[in-house]
């Protein structure tokens, strides 16, 4: 724990109180729930919706929902679903325009959500990532419109999964910005308790209602015990020293062929990854062309279209779509914007369908360049 | 004039009318605008929508200076620009920018402007703003390089030019048919017969990739700096606010980063097959 924030903590049933405070002053909740046998995030009405004594377990190009026993309610890893979904969806309407009259009537579409969303749950991975689409999108109308208002309760991540690596990445386990609230989970045989702990005033606000007692040290020492054991269930590693310069350096490495001969280029690395931000447009009309729109979808760097330009795609050859995914992910996207791009979640790892493992390619590709 | 980072993040177009519309050759059209106040300068470009249809990044070919109507020389080559392409006088394109980088200021020295197909569009405006300064600059030397005599862009008002001005201006063709007199070529045989100052010479280059490649290696070879070697590269921009990922090349995002970038900034990452 590394805040000077206000510590409380409070019994597991209160998070119940809370959702309650929260849905009270006009949020939409997000948060994770079982769903279709995944562990996704949507909006949740109470406690009950939580995925309460239910783990996950992921390895490359696999995931599996299992009971845990001790009706943890955060005690899984990340599901394929990231924030990214409800800030950056993948459906936008930017405009619409009414072509009726002699001049058309364009009308933007930028518009918050009826009610502000609060983000239920959110791992240090995933802040990380909030965090570095606050920069991608910076100048979007539309996320900036949808990102506004959102209040977010973290969660100090009590259950890594075999494909995690944030440690690595430097976002996690901790929760460290980024949040109103953070909890820990204390799963302990009698007593079943969260840490809470407030960083901005609607966070106190939101504490001053719920019924908690003084946190101990006995608490505190729990809980950094539980970030340490997170810390130690990690499966994968990345090395990052150094690493925005080898990824660049190999360029032409005949390691991409390598990769592209198992990737199937469906992209769905680029789907779950909570950084991946790019976008197509496309531009519709009704049967009178009275009314035309233009709405911007969710785009991969996997396909062919993606960089079709001047009659043809650039990117023609599976090694080179793969080689533009990685090499942005861990290179150039620290020349764009400053960071990396990726901060360990691990979702691409467990939701390849062939079990691509970014750690493990990075790890070959660096082994080429210092060998 | 660097613009970088000031153009609007707004997503809406702007309607415009088409004030006129010039037949270029076949398949290729000029299209003039009533923009209003409409502040570019020569190698930006802008997003043109027709409503329903479909949107696309064209370069701006007109002169920012000279009093006349905003202008953009369009292609027919997909769904999106036919329909653009085939617009009528007095109807309505939606238009967004200006985005990207420009030429460079036009330099002290010798400018050598090299373009091929419908690549002297953008150059156009350079091109223009160069002869105005020619008291006070070296040579103005302009390479032009089409696929045939009837693909020759601004063909009259390259005669013109070359009548009228002290510029030097050689166009070469891929292919002659009877009756042409002119070169025949790449356009890097013209180059092979400029005799450059090779430090006092600046290019300005705009065509396909294959051609700047080529072209942007042997001006290096003959001496003129990479950092005085810009480019104006193309690749799918679907936003042009650098917001949608699509016209990366290697660190570059080209409708921020470009569409003109200098030789030494990308000259690696053209080299590299399917970056």
């Amino acid at each position: 724990m590394e805040h000077d924030g206000e510590l409380r903590a409070m019994g597991a049933e209160a998070l119940d109180v809370l959702i309650a405070a929260l849905v009270a002053r006009g949020y939409d909740v997000i948060g994770p729930t079982v769903r279709d046998g995944a562990i996704d995030l949507h909006k949740i009405h109470g406690m009950g919706d939580l995925p309460i004594g239910v783990t996950d377990e992921q390895e490359a190009g696999r995931y599996r929902l299992a009971p845990r026993a001790d009706g943890a309610v955060f005690g899984f890893s990340n599901g394929p679903s990231s924030w990214k979904r409800h800030l950056h969806p993948p459906q936008t309407r930017l405009w619409h325009a009414d072509l009726s009259g002699d001049r058309p009537v364009y009308v933007s579409d930028v518009e918050a959500p009826a009610r502000p969303m609060a983000f239920l749950g959110v791992r240090g991975c995933d802040l990380a990532a909030i965090a570095i689409l606050d920069t991608v999108l910076a100048a979007d109308e539309h996320y900036q419109a949808r990102r506004q208002n959102v209040a977010v309760v973290a969660i100090n991540c009590g259950q890594a999964g075999a494909t995690c690596f944030c440690a690595s990445m430097g976002t996690g386990p901790a929760a460290r910005s980024g949040f109103d609230l953070a909890l820990t989970e204390l799963v302990g045989d009698t007593k079943h308790e969260f840490l809470i702990e407030t960083a901005t005033p609607l966070g106190t606000s939101l504490l001053a209602e719920l019924p908690t007692r003084t946190a101990t040290d006995e608490d505190l020492a729990r809980a950094a015990a539980i970030l340490e054991t997170t810390r130690t269930q990690m499966g994968r590693t990345l090395e990052t020293a150094g690493l925005k310069e080898d990824i660049a350096a190999a360029a032409e490495s005949p390691h991409w062929q390598e990769v592209a001969a198992r990737c199937l280029t469906c992209g769905n690395c680029t789907m779950v990854c909570p950084t991946c931000f790019c976008t197509e447009m496309e531009d519709t009309s009704d049967l009178t062309g009275a009314h035309a729109e233009r709405w911007r979808h969710w785009e991969s760097c996997f396909t062919l279209d993606f960089s079709y330009a001047m009659g043809g795609s650039v990117r023609h050859s599976p090694a080179s779509r793969y080689r533009q995914w990685l090499t942005h992910k861990l290179s150039t996207w620290e020349d764009q914007f400053g960071t990396s791009g990726c901060v360990g979640c691990g979702r691409c790892i467990a939701w390849c369908p062939v079990g691509i493992d970014i750690t493990a390619e990075a790890k070959a590709l660096q082994a080429e360049a210092r060998p | 004039m660097d613009t970088r980072g000031h153009a609007p993040a707004s997503l809406l177009p702007r309607p415009m009318r088409v004030a006129r519309v010039v037949t270029e050759m076949a398949g290729t059209v000029t299209i003039e605008l009533e923009a209003g106040a409409f502040a570019f300068a020569p190698g930006q470009f802008v997003m043109v929508s027709s409503p329903g249809v479909g949107e696309v990044p064209i370069s701006i070919s007109s002169d920012p200076d000279d009093g006349t109507p905003l202008a953009l020389t369009i292609r027919a080559v997909g769904a999106t620009t036919a329909v653009i392409a085939a617009v009528s006088e007095g109807s309505w394109l939606g238009i967004r920018g200006p985005y990207g980088t420009a030429w460079p200021d036009i330099p002290e020295g010798d400018l050598l402007l090299m373009a091929g197909g419908l690549g002297l569009a953008p150059l156009r405006g350079a091109f223009l703003r160069a002869l105005r300064a020619q008291e006070r600059i070296g040579r103005v030397i302009l390479l032009y390089g089409t696929r045939e005599p009837g693909m020759i862009l601004f063909d009259r008002e390259l005669l013109g030019w070359m009548r009228q001005t002290r510029a030097e201006i050689h166009v070469t063709v891929d292919q002659a048919h009877p009756g042409w007199t002119g070169n025949v070529g790449l356009i890097t045989t013209l180059l092979e017969r400029e005799r450059l100052d090779a430090s006092n010479t600046t290019a300005f280059l705009c065509g396909p990739e294959v051609m700047m490649r080529l072209s942007a290696r042997q001006l290096a070879a003959l001496g003129v700096s990479p950092s005085r070697i810009h480019l104006s590269l193309e690749r799918h921009m679907a936003c042009a606010t650098a917001q949608c990922g699509r016209c990366q090349l290697g660190p570059l995002i080209l409708c921020r980063d470009g569409p003109v970038v200098r030789h030494s900034d990308v000259g690696r990452a053209l080299g590299i097959a399917e970056l």
